[in-house]
């Protein structure tokens, strides 16, 4: 077990060095971040003073070699544009995104599994066939659009919740959340259900897939036998054998509910880590975009590690060793 | 099975013909390409010659007449264009780009699988273990991150999907190499002592094609998705060559002003390329999967 986390931080290492490498110099090659950051009237002096304090008037061999220097004192660069440090910078917008997040998965699993379920008992009824369509094309749509025709049917026509933004705050162990305030709530709503919409198609088809299977099993039917109501057997023996695969498969997914958030939150301007990272981008933010990649190539390797412990303890068949190649 | 189906193409447009609604969604396909293919003679107008759009026609609702008798099915955006046209260019550079990306990407991924399967040891090891780092991130971030350091344009876009696309078609090539190469023909290719590249694009390429066919067509719809989500988040295209995804973030400005035509439209030719897609892709994989062969 020790030795395959190991190799999973070396691999992980291999992919920061090189990723970092390549987006390092890419974005040195794209533009420079000084033609964004300074008031246009200024002087060449200005110019050249500005340059000089953010280090961009050395070679880009003696500003990768201060980077990487830096990384072994846990110092990814400081931000161009915020004039703060990069991680700290990061780390002070992931809480948006984790809640966002956070919401959106338990949205999909609270709607999700009772419709897949729905649809899985009764699979010829016309409810179910609609649910299932529905689900093929919450698979098609595209996120960011549908973000866009959330707005204009909840902002815009009806009136009824925010278009964008993260509304009230309160602060519970120093970190702001929204979902303890009436405002932030419903300024969470819309980019939480849009991030869910996705994961509440696959949830369906998890849980109508594992309906149809475990309904015919002999534990049901026994079940059924003792003369147990139907919500009962429904409820605790068919729900608690579904869920397996739908929470390790939503596992999976959280890295890539992370990655999708970046649409989600420029669609609605939520400040998380997503629309940092857009933004820094946009401005050639080198130190930031660097920061976002390494943070989250480490973050998806621990969530695909966590993962693996999870199947192995809830499925002891499947041995952590046999995965390795 | 009817007794006309004896070439293999036959028989799958037999059975692709037993599901109604791939039919359907195989006939929006095919007019939807026909459509971005020959856009010059389909499109009302040409939404970038500028002698042809009128700003004066700007913003105008669906359904609205313009000043020279013009009728604007689909309403204009707010320098005048015709959103109709618009959406049939914006079409051909987003079908156009994943498809490009995609048959790179299939080829790529035919010669890398093929060797891994084929060579095994450290040749296999290398390009499998490459395929497992990349395939465990989000295609979406790692194109993001790639345009990022690439900067904007057509070309850089496609070769972004290349990279993230290519992982796909290795590991399903090799998976069905590994099966196809402990076949007869292949040991009865070996006892020919044919080169080894002979028995590779000769023989056993053909025989790994139909899952290939079946991870290209969801593929196509997957890059037509992420350029589309790139380009809206700005990394894309370039504001020149539009693609359906930039006119839909175009479109974003207004929306808050109720002018939703300009990206709701372009957002509905999107969707249904996808569905149609997806549907036409679900029946070939049905067909095409032998488990569900009788």
């Amino acid at each position: 077990m020790l030795a395959y986390l190991i190799r999973r931080l070396g691999q992980a290492a291999l992919v920061m060095a090189v990723m970092a490498t390549i987006v390092f110099f890419g974005l040195y090659t794209v533009g420079n971040p000084i033609d964004l950051l300074i008031n246009p009237e200024d002087d060449l002096a200005a110019q050249e003073a500005a340059m000089r304090r953010l280090g961009l008037d050395q070679p880009i061999w003696v500003q990768f070699g201060h980077f990487v220097g830096g990384i072994f004192e846990g110092d990814l660069g400081t931000s161009f544009v915020h004039n703060r440090p990069a991680l700290e910078l990061i780390l002070s917008r992931l809480p948006a995104t984790l809640e966002l997040v956070f919401f959106a998965m338990l949205l999909a699993v609270l709607i999700g599994v009772p419709l897949g379920m729905i649809a899985g008992l009764r699979p010829d009824a016309p409810s179910s066939k609609a649910i299932m369509a529905a689900s093929i094309l919450g698979f098609s749509i595209p996120n960011f659009w549908q973000g866009l025709m959330l707005i204009m049917l909840f902002a815009v026509y009806w009136g009824i919740l925010p278009a964008g933004g993260r509304g009230d705050t309160v602060d519970v162990l120093g970190i702001p959340v929204s979902f303890l305030t009436w405002d932030g709530l419903k300024h969470l709503f819309l980019p939480a259900l849009n991030l869910a919409i996705f994961k509440m198609s696959l949830v369906i088809r998890l849980a109508r897939a594992g309906t149809a299977e475990v309904a015919l099993q002999d534990y049901v039917k026994y079940a059924r036998a003792r003369g147990l109501s139907p919500s009962r057997v429904i409820g605790v023996h068919v729900l608690k054998n579904i869920l397996i695969p739908v929470v390790t498969v939503l596992g999976l997914e959280t890295g890539n509910a992370i990655a999708f958030a970046v649409v989600t939150e420029t669609v609605f301007a939520w400040p998380g880590i997503g629309k940092l990272l857009i933004d820094s981008i946009n401005l050639l933010d080198r130190p930031v975009v660097v920061a976002y990649l390494m943070l989250t190539v480490f973050m998806f390797v621990m969530i695909n590690f966590l993962v693996d412990i999870g199947y192995s303890l809830l499925d002891p068949r499947v041995r952590i060793q046999a995965r390795g190649r | 099975m009817s007794a006309a189906a004896d070439t293999p193409l036959r028989r799958l447009a037999g059975d692709f013909v037993k599901s109604p609604s791939a039919v359907v969604a195989a006939i929006g396909l095919v007019l939807i390409v026909l459509a971005a293919v020959f856009a010059g003679a389909v499109a009302p107008q040409n939404p970038y010659d500028l002698a042809q759009i009128d700003i004066f026609d700007g913003s105008l609702p669906p359904g609205s007449t313009g000043f020279d008798g013009f009728h604007y099915l689909l309403g204009t955006d707010e320098q005048g264009r015709d959103m109709l046209s618009a959406i049939i260019y914006g079409l051909r550079i987003s079908l156009s780009v994943s498809f490009i990306s995609v048959s790179v990407a299939v080829l790529i991924g035919l010669v890398m699988g093929m060797l891994a399967a084929w060579r095994g040891g450290w040749v296999d090891s290398l390009i499998m273990r490459i395929v497992d780092i990349q395939l465990s991130f989000p295609a979406l971030l790692v194109a993001l991150l790639l345009l990022a350091a690439l900067g904007k344009g057509v070309d850089k876009v496609i070769l972004a999907l290349i990279i993230v696309l290519w992982a796909y078609f290795a590991r399903t090539v090799r998976g069905a190499a590994l099966v196809e190469i402990r076949k007869d023909y292949i040991t009865a290719a070996r006892s020919q002592a044919l080169p080894g590249w002979r028995i590779l694009f000769g023989h056993l390429l053909p025989n790994v094609m139909p899952p290939v066919i079946v991870i290209a067509t969801v593929q196509i719809a997957n890059a037509i998705s992420i350029e589309a989500a790139l380009s809206f988040l700005g990394v894309g295209v370039p504001i020149t060559e539009p693609s359906l995804g930039l006119l839909i973030a175009n479109g974003f400005d207004y929306l808050l002003s109720g002018r939703y035509w300009i990206s709701f439209y372009p957002g509905i030719a999107l969707l249904l390329t996808l569905v149609c897609i997806n549907v036409v892709g679900d029946q070939i994989r049905d067909i095409l999967n032998p488990r569900m062969q009788r």
